[in-house]
C-alpha cells in the first residue's frame, strides 16, 4: 500500500517553478530519501504534503484515499508530522512541555500528571532515551531533534518527514538517528527524509527519488543502485572527485605555529607549519580546537601562549588588519557572521576586510569602480550565478556566496589561506567548485591551511595531516600515511606513536 | 509602633499603581511585545476615570470608563504592532505622548480648565473595623482603597494563569518562540490581541487609582512616571508577575519614605527627597541591567 502519493504537483513561486509536474510515491513502513541539491524543490514538496504550502496543481493520496490538506493541522489529522529543518522549540521549557504544546491534556487548568503519562508511554514504546524534566536550552542538538520527532509521534503521525536531519549532527548523534528511524520503520512508520547526502541516503534508506530542477530524475530501490549513480543523477553530470597531487617540491615556511595553546584544558601545546605550495589539512570531530586555531591565526583572539609566525614575524602584536595587508586569506567557518553582510550588494562585499586597500579607499572616499571591476572580473572568472552585481549576497545561494568569498580573498594575491570548513552546507556541484579552486591556489604555491570535519574531504586535498583532539594535535603524517579508520582512532584520542 | 503601621500602610497605597504598571509590562512582554506605552495608557485611563465619573456621577462606572478606554487602546497598540507591523518602541513611545497632548486638550474641552479638572465623585476608601488594629499591619485595612486588594488578587490570577492553565503556558512559550508555537498549531496573534487588551485594562484600572480613588480630580501628567517605574518593576521581578509585586513595593518604600524624610529633623533639600524613588529606580536598573533575561522573542513578529 501506499502511504504517500503525490501526482503531478506543481508549485510555482512567480517565474520559478519550484516543483514541475512531480509524482511522488512512498511504500507504507518505508524510508524514503528524497535526494537532491539545494534549491532543488525537496522541502516546498514535503512543504505541500505538510500544508504549508498549497499546489498550484496536482493531487495528494494520502493512503490511497484523495486529500486536501490546507494547514499543518489537517496534515497531523492525516497522521502527517515533520520535523523542520530549524527546530520549532521553546528553549526555556521542558522537554515534557515542548512535546505537549497545543495538546495539553486537561481543559483549563495544566494536568501535569496526565500529561506525563502519556508521554511517557510514548518514550517508553519507542524506545527513546530523554529525561523529560530537562530544558531543551540545555540539550544537545541531537537530542533536541529527538523532542521534534517526539511532538510528531505525540500528535498521532504515522507518516514523519524530516528536513535536512543530519545537517546539525555530530557522526555519533547521526548513528543514533537512524538507530531511532530504524525503530519508527519497525513500529509502522513511514519516514521521508530529505537530504543531498549519499552516504546517508545508502546508509538508511529504503527507496531513493532523486529531484534536479524542480523533476523527479530518478526513481530506484536503494540496493540497485551506487553512490555514484546517485551522485550523477542529482547533479546532472559526471561529478568528478577531486583529488590532489603532491606537489614535487614545496616553498619556503609560510605560517609556522609553535608551542601555542589552543583550548585550556589541552595538556600539550601545538606545533603546526605550513609551506608554500602545500595543503595542511586539520582533521578532527568539531569542536577539538578548530575555532581557536581559525582564530588565533587570524587575529580574532589573541595568542597568549606560544607564538604563531607568519612569513617569519612574529603576529604577538600585529592586528587582523596588518596580517590581512601581509596577505592572509581567509574563508571563515562561519560564513554569515564572519565573512559578509548580507543586506548589502555583493560589490559592497568586495569591500570587507579590504577597506584599508589604496585602491578601494582613497581619503576616505569608496572607489565604487575599482571595487565593481574587481567583483566584476571575480564573478565571471568563478561562473557565480548573480542577477547583477549590486544584487545583495544575502539572497544568493549558499555555494554563491563561498565562490563571492573566494573572489574576493583570493584576489588580493594572499600567501595563505586559512579555509576553515569551506563547503559546509555547499551542494556538491559547488563542492566540486571550492575544491577545485583550493588545489588551483596549491599550484600557485600558495600555502594553505583547511580545517574541516569532513575527514573524506581532508583526505582528499591535503598534502599533510593534522589531528584535532581536545585542543592537542593527537596526529601529523604526510597524507596516505594512514587508512581512513586509522585517522578516525586519531580523531577518537588515540595518539600516534613516535 | 504607630508609625511602622501607617509607613506599611502607606507603602503598599503607593505600590498600588506600580504593581499594575509592572503587571502590564509582565503581561506583555512575556508574550514578546514590547510595552513602552504604559505610562499613556494610564494617564488616559486616569483621565477617562475623571471624565465618567464627572458626567455619571458615579465613580464606579468612571473607573469601568477607565478600563474600557484602556482596552480600546491595548487593541490600537495591538492593531498597530501585530497587524500594521510598527515597530513597537515608537507606538509605545507615541501613545506616551498621544496621552500627554490629548489629555491636556479634553480638559480644556470639558471643564475650560488648565492643570487640574474640577472635583468629581472618588471611590471611597475601606477600613476593616477589627484588622486595622492588628500590630505592624493594621495600617493595611485602615482607610485603605478597595484597589489595594484587587491589585492583590490580580496578581494571583495573572499568576495562576501564567503557570497552572494550558493556556498560560502557551503564551509564555509565545514570548519566547513564537514560530515553534505557531507551528503547533496555535494562533499566536490571538493570543497576543487579548494579551494587550488586558494589559491596557490593567493600565487603564491603575489610571483610575490615581485619578479617582487617591484623588478626586484629574491633574496634568498626573502619573508622573509611575508607568515607567512599573516597567522598570517588571524587569526587576523577572518578568514575573509576584516578582512584579515585589519590585513594586520595593519602588513604593522608596516613595512613602519621601513623605518621611520630609517630617525629619534632619533638613534634607526638598529636590533630593523628590528624586528619591526615581534614584532608586536607576540604580535597581543598574543592578539588575545585566542579569535581567526577560523573554527571547521580545519584539519578533509571526504572520
Amino acid at each position: 500500500m501506499k502511504a504517500i502519493n503525490m501526482v503531478g504537483i506543481v508549485k510555482c513561486f512567480g517565474p520559478v517553478r519550484a516543483n514541475d509536474g512531480i509524482d511522488f510515491q512512498v511504500e507504507k513502513q518505508e524510508i524514503h530519501c528524497l535526494l537532491g541539491e539545494n534549491g532543488t524543490g525537496k522541502s516546498t514538496l514535503m512543504n505541500i504534503l505538510f500544508g504549508l504550502y498549497h499546489q498550484d496543481s496536482g493531487d495528494i493520496y494520502i493512503n490511497e484515499k484523495k486529500a486536501e490538506i490546507a494547514n499543518p493541522n489537517d496534515a497531523y489529522a492525516l497522521g502527517i508530522g515533520m520535523v523542520h529543518q530549524h527546530f520549532m522549540l521553546v528553549n526555556q521549557f521542558t522537554v515534557l512541555e515542548n512535546i505537549v504544546m497545543g495538546n495539553e491534556a486537561g481543559s483549563f487548568f495544566t494536568d501535569e500528571k496526565a500529561n506525563r503519562q502519556k508521554v511517557e508511554e510514548l518514550v517508553e514504546r519507542f524506545g527513546f532515551r530523554i529525561d523529560l524534566d530537562e530544558k531543551v536550552g540545555n540539550l544537545s542538538v541531537g537530542m533536541m531533534q529527538r523532542v521534534e520527532i517526539l511532538k510528531t509521534l505525540y500528535r498521532g503521525a504515522d507518516i514523519i518527514i524530516l528536513d535536512e536531519p543530519t545537517a546539525v549532527l555530530t557522526p555519533q548523534e547521526v548513528e543514533e538517528l537512524f538507530r531511532i528511524l530504524l525503530q519508527l520503520k519497525e513500529s509502522g512508520k513511514t519516514i521521508v527524509f530529505i537530504t543531498h547526502k549519499l552516504n546517508e541516503t545508502m546508509a538508511v534508506s529504503d527507496h531513493v527519488t532523486v529531484i534536479r530542477k524542480g523533476k523527479v530524475v530518478f526513481q530506484t530501490a536503494t540496493k540497485d543502485t551506487t553512490p555514484e549513480e546517485l551522485a550523477t543523477q542529482m547533479v546532472g553530470r559526471q561529478v568528478e572527485a577531486v583529488v590532489s597531487r603532491p606537489a614535487k617540491s614545496y616553498g619556503e615556511v609560510v605560517l609556522e605555529l609553535k608551542q601555542v595553546r589552543l583550548q585550556d584544558k589541552a595538556e600539550k601545546m601545538v606545533d603546526l607549519t605550513v609551506r608554500a605550495g602545500e595543503i595542511l589539512g586539520i582533521a578532527g570531530v568539531d569542536g577539538n580546537g578548530q575555532r581557536e586555531l581559525e582564530e588565533l591565526i587570524v587575529g580574532m583572539s589573541p595568542c597568549r601562549e606560544g607564538s604563531i609566525l607568519f612569513l617569519g614575524k612574529d603576529m604577538n602584536q600585529v592586528s587582523i588588519r596588518q596580517r590581512k595587508e601581509m596577505g592572509l586569506g581567509y574563508i571563515p567557518s562561519d560564513r554569515h557572521k564572519h565573512a559578509m553582510v548580507p543586506n548589502f550588494s555583493i560589490q559592497e562585499n568586495f569591500l570587507l576586510g579590504y577597506q584599508e586597500d589604496e585602491r578601494y579607499c582613497k581619503h576616505g572616499l569608496v572607489n565604487y569602480k575599482a571595487l565593481e571591476e574587481d567583483a566584476g572580473k571575480q564573478i565571471e572568472h568563478f561562473e557565480i550565478k548573480v542577477s547583477g552585481i549590486d544584487q545583495a549576497i544575502g539572497q544568493l545561494s549558499g555555494g554563491n556566496q563561498q565562490k563571492v568569498i573566494f573572489g574576493r580573498e583570493v584576489i588580493h594575491d594572499p600567501k595563505l589561506v586559512i579555509a576553515a570548513q569551506p563547503v559546509r552546507g555547499l551542494d556538491i556541484g559547488a563542492i566540486e567548485y571550492v575544491h577545485k579552486t583550493l588545489l588551483e591556489l596549491k599550484e600557485q604555491g600558495k600555502a594553505i591551511l583547511l580545517i574541516s570535519a569532513e575527514l573524506s574531504e581532508v583526505m582528499n586535498l591535503s598534502d599533510r595531516i593534522a589531528v584535532l583532539y581536545e585542543g592537542e594535535v593527537s596526529a601529523q603524517f604526510v597524507n596516505g600515511t594512514y587508512s581512513k579508520e586509522e585517522i578516525g582512532l586519531f580523531m577518537a584520542g588515540k595518539k600516534e606513536e613516535a | 509602633m504607630d508609625m511602622i503601621n501607617s509607613f506599611i500602610g502607606l507603602t503598599f497605597q503607593l505600590s498600588v499603581p506600580i504593581v499594575l504598571g509592572a503587571l502590564c509590562g509582565t503581561i506583555a512582554e512575556r508574550g514578546g511585545i514590547i510595552l513602552l506605552g504604559v505610562e499613556g495608557m494610564m494617564l488616559l485611563g486616569a483621565f477617562a476615570g475623571v471624565a465618567g465619573s464627572w458626567f455619571t456621577g458615579s465613580a464606579f462606572l468612571g473607573a469601568l470608563c477607565s478600563i474600557a478606554v484602556g482596552i480600546f487602546i491595548g487593541w490600537l497598540y495591538g492593531l498597530f504592532c501585530l497587524k500594521w507591523k510598527a515597530q513597537q518602541s515608537v507606538v509605545g513611545v507615541g501613545i506616551n505622548l498621544f496621552a500627554s497632548g490629548v489629555t491636556a486638550v479634553m480638559l480644556k474641552a470639558i471643564w475650560e480648565a488648565e492643570g487640574m479638572s474640577e472635583s468629581v465623585a472618588a471611590i471611597p476608601n475601606l477600613t476593616i473595623p477589627g484588622l486595622c488594629r492588628l500590630p505592624l499591619v493594621g495600617g493595611l485595612f485602615k482607610a485603605q482603597s478597595p484597589y489595594l486588594y484587587l491589585t492583590f488578587l490580580i496578581v494571583a490570577a495573572v499568576w495562576v494563569f501564567f503557570y497552572k492553565t494550558k493556556y498560560g503556558v502557551r503564551y509564555r512559550a509565545i514570548g519566547d518562540q513564537p514560530f515553534a508555537v505557531q507551528s503547533c498549531g496555535i494562533n499566536v496573534n490571538r493570543y497576543r490581541y487579548i494579551a494587550m487588551m488586558v494589559s491596557g485594562a490593567l493600565a487603564g484600572l491603575a489610571g483610575s487609582y490615581l485619578s479617582i480613588s487617591q484623588n478626586n480630580l484629574f491633574v496634568v501628567d498626573m502619573t508622573a512616571g509611575r508607568g515607567f517605574m512599573g516597567l522598570a518593576a517588571n524587569i526587576f521581578g523577572g518578568w514575573n508577575p509576584i516578582g512584579s509585586l515585589g519590585a513594586g513595593l520595593v519602588f513604593a518604600v522608596a516613595q512613602a519614605a519621601r513623605f518621611y524624610l520630609n517630617d525629619s529633623a534632619v533638613q534634607i533639600p526638598s529636590q533630593i527627597i523628590q528624586m528619591l524613588p526615581y534614584v532608586v529606580t536607576l540604580v535597581i536598573l543598574l543592578i539588575v541591567g545585566k542579569k535581567a533575561k526577560g523573554p527571547e522573542a521580545l519584539g519578533k513578529l509571526v504572520d
